[in-house]
């Protein structure tokens, strides 16, 4: 019985962690961009700077009506949101965000080919979306949408792989345990081709051709409505949480900080995931869009070297420690 | 030869200062916009200074202003004499639907019945009731400001100017009177 409670919990927290925090960062997004164009963003929903406007964005999705074009694959067309944002549901169960048993959802072995996995997952949505719509614009989003698949899983596999090697585990908690603060110099470009990867993957500006919404009109969503259009968004800001999440259990060492070490592991791993959604937001509002064949350049002839460059690094430092 | 990924870093650092800086964004609806003198708001009609004389319908480019009037007679100032005809004002409207603030009307009017108001919040619903008759114009006769101050050593206003050059002919007139009786 108490198993069941605590599964039961564990659950709970991580549900609402899924949804909170996507929220979080998407208001922190809609301030921060609006700041930084010079504007002040939402000021009136909730009466406090806006603070309640995705509240209310969620109620106006809500009240739209769900449309499916005519000839669209209809059972497909109508699955593809929830493809599209379960799997970081499932990512998040497996982040460590503290030292201990009681602070991850489920303490999985090979968390890093877990996580990895399910989060190409995410992928599918969009390529499902894309191919039911029967829209031609959705068919070209959903296609960049795979090509960029294919370009970004292999930095973001080979970087993660230089910290499985470098830890002697793909278990995350074991990652987290073997860390010390000179990881951090030693896997800076590992971690920098994750984090740029999994943006690419996330199609975040200056990643986001395949949504390019002034070119080809959201890509894969152009004709979602209603709720399961605000499911495709949810999905979006999860990922960048998950995104974030990672980055820091993998390369920024998670719950270590300069001190607080015993009970407050957790506000160090929330902390470093802030800032570095705080970066992706920066990201998007810093710079232009990457045409399709720069996408495909930056990949395959940047990041992939660059991270077999640090595997090899990791390999030499590992020996010569040994 | 700049530094690679140089060209990224200012990008972001133009972003980031930005972010940091107050913005100049004014909150409208709750705080009200600080106008610049002599703004073009709306227009008010100070009716006792009209004599119908039609200029400014006649002058106004998109012929947005009505005016109705009729003839009265005025009985003769002295006895025995002719009996007066003057205008009498029955209709002054303006159309704001159609008025392109160009401020012709108020140049051309040459008895200053028309002024410039600064309060620009008169939005509609319909169309139609941005025909402002004569009671809504005086209405907004009262919002008209005072006229800004001259700048610091600008010419003199012509009334003033008028007015000094009749008293100063005046006082050499008498001047010369009172040289001449000694």
């Amino acid at each position: 019985m108490n198993d069941v409670l605590d599964v039961a919990l564990r659950l709970v927290v991580v549900f609402v962690c899924f949804l909170v925090l996507p929220l979080v960062v998407g208001q922190t997004e809609h301030k921060v961009m609006a700041h930084m164009q010079g504007r002040l963003g939402p000021m009136y929903a909730g009466g406090f700077h806006g603070w309640a406007q995705l509240v209310a964005d969620g109620v106006k999705f809500a009240q739209k009506e769900d449309v499916v074009p005519k000839d669209a694959d209809r059972r497909v067309f109508q699955l593809a949101p929830a493809v599209a944002l379960l799997p970081y549901l499932l990512v998040l169960l497996a982040i460590p965000i503290g030292p201990g048993e009681g602070a991850v959802g489920q303490v999985v072995d090979a968390g890093i080919f877990f996580v990895l996995a399910v989060m190409g997952v995410g992928i599918l949505g969009s390529l499902m979306a894309g191919w039911a719509s029967a829209n031609k614009f959705s068919l070209l989003g959903a296609l960049r949408t795979a090509a960029q698949l294919l370009a970004y899983e292999l930095p973001m596999l080979l970087a993660a792989a230089s910290v499985a090697m470098a830890a002697g585990t793909v278990s995350l908690p074991g990652i987290l345990n073997g860390f010390h603060w000179w990881w951090v110099p030693w896997q800076i470009v590992g971690a920098l081709v994750f984090f740029v990867a999994g943006l690419a993957e996330l199609q975040r500006p200056p990643f986001d051709m395949p949504i390019a919404d002034s070119e080809i009109i959201f890509g894969a969503y152009t004709e979602y409505t209603g709720l399961r259009f605000a499911l495709f968004l949810l999905a979006e800001y999860a990922g960048i949480v998950v995104l974030c999440g990672l980055t820091t259990v993998l390369f920024l060492g998670g719950w270590h900080g300069p001190f607080g070490a015993d009970g407050l592991g957790w506000v160090w791993t929330l902390l470093k995931t802030a800032v570095l959604a705080f970066v992706v937001i920066w990201l998007r509002v810093s710079y232009p869009r990457l045409r399709e064949d720069q996408l495909q350049k930056l990949a395959w002839t940047t990041l992939v070297p660059l991270a077999l460059a640090q595997i090899a690094l990791t390999g030499i430092v590992k020996v010569a420690i040994n | 030869m700049p530094i690679p990924g140089s060209g990224l870093a200012k990008g972001l650092a133009v972003t980031l200062r930005t972010m940091t800086r107050k913005n100049v964004t004014a909150q409208y609806p709750d705080v009200q916009p600080e106008l610049p003198p002599r703004t073009r708001g709306v227009i008010g009609l100070f009716e006792e200074n009209c004599t119908v004389c039609m200029l400014c319908a006649r002058e106004c480019p998109d012929w947005c202003i009505y005016i109705d009037s009729h003839k009265e007679t005025v009985p003769p100032a002295a006895p025995g004499g002719r009996e007066r005809s003057r205008n009498v004002l029955d209709r002054f409207a303006i159309d704001f639907s159609l008025c392109m603030y160009c401020g012709i009307c108020i140049e051309v009017c040459p008895f200053d019945a028309l002024f410039w108001s600064p309060e620009f919040e008169y939005a509609e619903t319909d169309i139609h009731e941005l025909t402002h008759e004569r009671d809504k114009l005086r209405e907004w006769m009262w919002t008209v400001p005072e006229p800004p101050a001259l700048d610091p050593r600008a010419e003199e206003p012509k009334e003033i100017a008028a007015a000094r050059k009749a008293a100063e002919k005046a006082a050499a007139a008498q001047a010369a009177a009172t040289e001449d009786q000694q």
